[in-house]
């Protein structure tokens, strides 16, 4: 070919349709502020009946996990990704979506090897450095207390 | 008898398509190639409880109904060339495994229709084979779990992306083949010009579309306007747009009698498709419905099909490798020029 590798890398970015930022930056901040918003609701009614903050924002978190893995079993959840992108990945709503997805695509290799082992796969790398990163800040804080 | 034109190219005596059919799954069924089509499965699994089963009985199905179409019985099939996308080729070993014909499982990638179309050429005018079948299939959700995510997972599709068709196409070639004969074969030579984004299939698989047409027409002293359509396999919007500044760079004219079948298959602005189709089962079963359906009718004369195929695999991507690619390429004459 008359083109080297770096005129074609050129060519392929005039060429290539670039991804709608702006559309899909609107549709993540709506979409993730209506999260938020019915989390906070969540947030206020759990504690209207009586749970202290901390029970109330557990309670919610699993609320949420919960609606996030149901629309995902009912096929609905991956339509409104579709369009909101980060808006539901990065709420606690995707982790659930990241965790469901795969359980229910590879129930057909088996109950161990298949749905359990492949669980992970997406969420996997979110629990290593989650839980990496919470060990090494409270670390700082623990140093930072001894003063 | 075969013999060799140039450097790349294949020319051949008196094979002809004998048979061929179709089958595809819903969406494809609500593009606007429906009409076409031998079969279109309204059940995503074809009645079967996983993906990749949902493959091979497409592939089952596919074969069946060319060899009715032909006229033929699985015994006077001397041999068969099948590939498909699964790991190990799982949808065609499972899928034809009770046809008892000698099988050569292919893999090409998406390339596969017009590779196992060559071989089978080949085979048939050497005198190897008095009656081949070429075949190929990929299915959406099968490719999907295997390259990428789960299908409910919640991701958002770059415009660069392509959707992988659901569907297969089978051709039955013999010498006494009274469909198009197939005049030319020209086997591709592996390109990369260093492309790596997974997401955009088309233009890592543009360079090798080039090199083969190049070569072909290098070869034979062909032109584009000799023929009635020139058709790639899955090069979507971005991959044929690619193709066509590439070919102006060599100084050779795509008209308007270039598309792509990955283009053709969808409607891609309500069938939100992205920048088209993709997979081994786009060009095999755009090329056995819409193509070879108007070279029979007449409509079509002469007719070159090329199948293109990125030929990486899901760890190569993750270790960084750029996206090696073939294409393959078949001229098809009604016979009429």
């Amino acid at each position: 070919m008359a083109v080297t590798n770096m005129g074609y890398g050129n060519m392929v970015k005039r060429k290539s349709k670039k991804s709608p930022l702006l559309k899909n930056m609107l549709w993540a901040f709506c979409v993730g502020g209506a999260i938020c918003t019915v989390g906070q609701a969540l947030a206020d009614l759990f504690k209207q009946y009586g749970l202290s903050l901390l029970d109330a924002s557990s309670a919610t978190s699993i609320t949420l996990i919960f609606l996030g893995a149901f629309l995902t079993g009912v096929n609905i959840f991956d339509k409104i990704a579709k369009h909101a992108g980060a808006g539901t990945l990065v709420p606690i709503t995707g982790f659930a979506n990241s965790i469901v997805a795969p359980a229910l695509e590879f129930k057909s290799e088996g109950f161990v090897l298949g749905m359990s082992a492949k669980m992970f796969t997406i969420a996997g790398p979110v629990l290593v450095f989650g839980i990496a990163s919470s060990v090494v800040y409270g670390l700082i804080l623990w140093i930072f207390r001894l003063f | 008898m075969a013999q060799r034109i140039g450097r790349y190219t294949i020319g051949l005596g008196n094979t002809a398509v004998k048979g061929y059919a179709s089958v595809v799954g819903k969406k494809e069924g609500e593009g606007p190639l429906a009409a076409g089509f031998d079969y279109i499965s309204e059940d995503t699994a074809f009645g079967e409880k996983t993906w990749e089963k949902a493959e091979s009985r497409l592939q089952k199905d596919v074969l069946s109904r060319a060899l009715n179409k032909a006229g033929a019985t699985p015994d006077s099939i001397d041999i068969i060339f099948s590939g498909d996308l699964l790991n190990q080729c799982i949808g065609s070993s499972y899928g034809l495994r009770e046809f008892n014909i000698p099988f050569i499982g292919l893999y090409g990638a998406c390339s596969t229709m017009a590779e196992a179309l060559t071989l089978s050429a080949v085979f048939v005018d050497t005198g190897c084979a008095g009656m081949a079948a070429a075949l190929t299939s990929s299915h959406f959700c099968a490719a999907e779990r295997q390259f990428r995510f789960p299908l409910e997972y919640g991701g958002q599709r770059p415009p660069s992306a392509q959707w992988t068709v659901t569907g297969g196409g089978a051709v039955i070639v013999s010498r006494d083949g009274t469909g198009p004969l197939i005049k030319e074969v020209t086997i591709g030579r592996i390109a990369d010009l260093g492309v790596k984004d997974i997401n955009n299939m088309g233009a890592a698989m543009a360079p090798a579309a080039a090199e083969t047409l190049k070569d072909y027409f290098a070869d034979t002293g062909r032109k584009p306007d000799d023929f009635d359509l020139i058709t790639t396999g899955d090069l979507g919007s971005d991959g044929s747009e690619l193709l066509r500044e590439l070919m102006e760079r060599e100084n050779i004219k795509l008209g308007t009698n270039y598309t792509d079948c990955g283009l053709m298959i969808y409607d891609r602005e309500k069938q939100d498709v992205h920048a088209g189709g993709s997979g081994c089962g786009c060009s095999g079963s755009v090329l056995c419905s819409f193509i070879l359906n108007n070279m029979c009718q007449g409509k079509l004369g002469e007719v070159l099909f090329l199948s293109t195929g990125a030929l990486m695999s899901p760890m190569s991507v993750q270790q960084g490798e750029s996206i090696p690619s073939v294409a393959h390429l078949v001229h098809l004459s009604s016979g009429r020029k």
